[in-house]
């Protein structure tokens, strides 16, 4: 069993222009667990989790101070191969984002630009990933298909089987399930249960019934501070901090 | 109140006959088109289409030269403008500052704006001297092995039209390609990058494949336009109605056979048979027209239908 | 199948590196290709253009073969006569069109017209001076100003209906609402209300039009067919710069290769000047709607 996957976040300051959208920021997250972010959108969240892959590079005039780890490599130096990280630490967004390609191709496509031609290889590993992501079942019949043919809930779940393709440590998710039905929903936190154990798995939820459910650990943030990161049965049932009780009751009732 | 209804309706009445005007236009220049070339589509019959004489003197008429000298110009035309355009545009949406983006798009809609004319005018005196001391003996030298590079080098010729149209239809693929790669969700590149695809790689594999539809819609319309384009390529096709393998030689085009001999055309057939080459033009426009207009809607058709999901 | 994915990755992320940086070269050098075309042609113009231009080219008509100097001075005043001409034919039709397109027609009389016009739109500019020929110029059995600004205003056709229905589509519904509590007949509001509202948006579309068409040579081939002199009837053939510009490329003679630059330069410059002109009604429109 492999035992990458670890994030440590060190004193973590991040700026959009002159906005700081994360104030001091410090966690570690331990590999094969499932850690939830939670808290009012807006609160940096998903800038968090941005970071985590540098796909906040993208956007201009941004800004990070302090450290980020992955398995103990400083990846926001100047020698860090961004392409590399990001085949490590894979993502699912919030929208489903299926390729224009067939759905073969969308979970070959990770293994194919990096030179993987043996077709024997990439039928195994479509297989692997489509049956790991619950949706072998539901496709094997028409790998050729496009992949927009697919419902919304099929199209998430072979986002997150394009992920694993590439053998990630870790999945970011970014709310995977905000835009699902609840039976679609299920199906993909039974999946990120499932897939513990070989991955850890970081999500961005606005559901906080969601982050009880799936998580082991639980981050609130808020105006970009991180106010409680904490054991999720701990987290809920005995918060340490005033405002994430207000918080967490407000919601829950 | 009644006296509102009234003036309301005659209102009404009067402004409906504008765009009935309209559709007359269209449907008279059809007819008109199909009357006046009669007289040649009962004396050739479909074989105008595919006979390669065009011989005024002996009351001869086929437009298969001209319909090869457009389809060759044309397809060289797309093969050179396409790359040249969708790349630049790619650079412009991907990599230019936004600044310096905004600025060459403007000049770009400049290029687009120059009368064909004029574009004619720079082909005869800059265009044309420089394929006939550089560019035909650089492909004659080194692929003159190729049918296509063989034969005197006048500059004149399918080569130097087709490099001109492609002048001409490249600001138009820009503008429409810069669009469309700019209206693929940002989300479909980050998902790219996630998987570890570098930056090209995102770009080509799926921004592009995104992009398609809309892309080849205007690669159509591009096509219409340089299929319809008559001064520019009038200018320096070099007119001459025969069917050569090779880029070096004068050929004809639909459109400059009829600006270079309408006007001479001194007995009823002549005139007939260069209106059903009119005929054909418009014909075609239409075709592509549809076609193009087709690949939008399904481009759009799909989107809205993603966004009902 | 862990290590097969890093093996792959790592002896193909040299190559994919190198890639990825040469396309954005060769993307750049798309771009600069084009830029480079530009310049190249608007430097020919203008170096040219310039060295050939003088007064008499705006005062003088043209000189016959042999004689050098002469201008084009019929040729300017052919060409606005014509593009007058064409804005008689092609603004009322394109405006009443896009208005009734807008505030009245049923979808499938809409979607009918609106196909038609895109039609219109890519149907060759040589088919409109043919068309022109058949219905103007037979019948008259004379070539002609009037045919030449038929052809023309044909052609401003569909660009001014899409842009007037566009425009007085965007016209807020509250203004309408407005007009008709007042108890004014729709057609008042419509002429009283929403065009002026509007009026912005459609010149700049009549201006793009106008610009468009006021380069073309085609449809004038063998409609305004040209004119050594001064046209002094809408009967007769008529100079136009574009026109000028074509017969005198194609000749043997150098004295007329510098006219034709001289007038390849006053065209680009008359047709800018249209376009930017037409900017500034869209400017002006935003500004006063700012302003409010």
């Amino acid at each position: 069993m492999n035992t990458n996957g670890r994030i440590e976040v060190k004193n973590l300051n991040f700026y959009y222009g002159n906005y700081q959208a994360l104030k001091n920021v410090s966690m570690t997250v331990e590999p094969h667990q499932i850690v939830a972010m939670i808290g009012p959108s807006g609160c940096g969240k998903s800038t968090l989790i941005r970071i985590f892959n540098r796909m906040c590079d993208l956007i201009p005039s941004t800004r990070v101070e302090g450290k980020v780890l992955i398995d103990g490599k400083d990846i926001y130096t100047k020698d860090t191969d961004v392409v590399s990280l990001r085949r490590k630490v894979g993502m699912v967004f919030q929208k489903s984002t299926p390729f224009p390609k067939s759905i073969y191709d969308n979970v070959a496509y990770g293994l194919k630009i990096i030179g993987i031609k043996d077709h024997r290889v990439l039928n195994e590993t479509v297989e692997k990933c489509l049956r790991r992501s619950a949706l072998w079942d539901e496709v094997k019949d028409h790998l050729g298909k496009s992949a927009l043919s697919l419902s919304g809930g099929q199209q998430q779940r072979l986002c997150i089987a394009r992920a694993i393709a590439v053998d990630p440590e870790i999945i970011l998710m970014d709310e995977p399930c905000s835009a699902l039905d609840p039976i679609a929903t299920a199906r993909i936190e039974e999946l990120m249960a499932a897939l513990k154990d070989e991955y850890t798995i970081v999500i961005v939820t606005h559901n906080m019934q969601q982050a009880a459910r799936v998580s082991d650990k639980t981050a609130f943030l808020m105006h970009g501070q991180l106010i409680e990161y904490n054991k999720t049965t701990d987290f809920f049932t005995n918060p340490s901090n005033k405002i994430t009780e207000d918080y967490i009751t407000g919601r829950f009732g | 109140m009644s006296r509102h209804d009234t003036s309301d309706l005659i209102f009404r009445r009067v402004l409906a006959a504008f765009p009935i005007t309209v559709l007359i236009i269209v449907a008279g220049i059809f007819f008109e088109l199909v009357y006046s070339s009669l007289p040649s589509l009962h004396k050739f019959g479909i074989g105008f289409l595919y006979h390669s004489i065009w011989n005024p003197v002996e009351e001869n008429f086929g437009a298969l030269p001209f319909i090869y000298g457009t389809c060759v110009t044309s397809l060289v035309a797309l093969l050179l403008a396409i790359p040249i355009g969708v790349g630049a545009a790619i650079y412009l949406v991907e990599y230019a500052p936004v600044k310096v983006s905004r600025v060459i798009s403007t000049l770009v809609d400049l290029l687009a704006a120059i009368p064909s004319v004029i574009y004619g005018l720079w082909g005869i005196f800059v265009l044309v001297p420089f394929m006939r001391n550089v560019v035909q003996p650089f492909l004659g030298k080194y692929f003159g092995f190729l049918p296509l590079f063989q034969g005197p080098n006048y500059g004149i010729g399918m080569l130097a039209a087709s490099v001109m149209l492609a002048i001409i239809i490249v600001p138009f693929i820009i503008s429409v390609s810069r669009e469309v790669i700019a209206a693929v969700p940002f989300v479909y590149k980050e998902s790219a990058y996630a998987l570890g695809a570098t930056r090209w790689e995102a770009l080509s594999n799926i921004v592009l494949s995104y992009g398609k539809a809309g892309i080849l819609g205007a690669v159509i319309l591009a096509l219409g336009r340089a299929i319809g384009e008559v001064m520019a390529v009038t200018m320096i096709i070099g007119n001459d109605p025969k069917i050569a393998l090779s880029l070096f030689s004068p050929g004809y085009t639909l459109a400059s056979v009829i600006a270079n001999e309408f006007a001479e055309a001194d007995f009823p057939m002549y005139l007939s048979a260069l209106i059903e080459i009119a005929l054909v033009l418009f014909l075609v426009a239409i075709i592509v027209n549809i076609l193009a207009r087709l690949l939008i809607w399904s481009v759009t058709g799909a989107q809205s239908a993603e966004a009902v999901k | 199948m862990k290590d097969l994915v890093l093996k792959s990755f790592d002896a193909t992320r040299l190559r994919r590196e190198i890639w990825d940086k040469v396309m954005v070269v060769v993307l750049f050098l798309c771009a600069a290709c084009v830029l480079f075309i530009l310049f190249i042609i608007l430097w020919h113009l203008i170096a040219r253009g310039l060295s050939s231009l003088n007064p008499a080219f705006f005062t003088h008509l043209p000189k016959a073969v042999g004689e050098s100097g002469g201008g084009m001075a019929n040729a300017i005043i052919g060409t606005f006569v014509l593009l007058l001409l064409a804005v008689g034919v092609g603004v009322p039709l394109g405006l009443g069109a896009g208005v009734y397109l807008s505030e009245y027609a049923h979808q499938r009389f809409a979607q009918t017209v609106r196909f038609m016009t895109d039609v219109l739109n890519g149907v060759p500019s040589i088919v409109f001076g043919i068309f022109s020929y058949t219905v103007c110029v037979l019948p008259m059995k004379s070539f002609s100003a009037v045919s030449g600004g038929f052809a023309l205003g044909l052609m401003m056709i569909p660009m001014i209906t899409r842009t007037s229905e566009q425009f007085v589509k965007m016209v807020p519904h509250q203004l309408r609402e407005a007009g008709l509590a007042l108890g004014l007949p729709k057609w008042r509001v419509i002429t009283g209300i929403i065009l002026p509202s509007a009026i912005g948006g459609i010149m700049t579309g009549i201006m793009v039009a106008l610009a468009r068409v006021a380069g073309e040579t085609a449809p004038l081939l063998f409609t305004a067919f040209g004119n050594l002199h001064y046209t002094q009837s809408l009967m007769q053939p008529i100079a136009a710069i574009p026109l000028q510009i074509f017969n005198y490329a194609v000749s043997p003679y150098s004295d007329w290769h510098r006219q034709a630059w001289a007038g390849a330069l006053v065209l680009i410059v008359i047709v800018f000047i249209i376009n930017i002109w037409a900017q500034y009604f869209v400017y002006s429109r935003k500004r006063w709607s700012a302003g409010k």
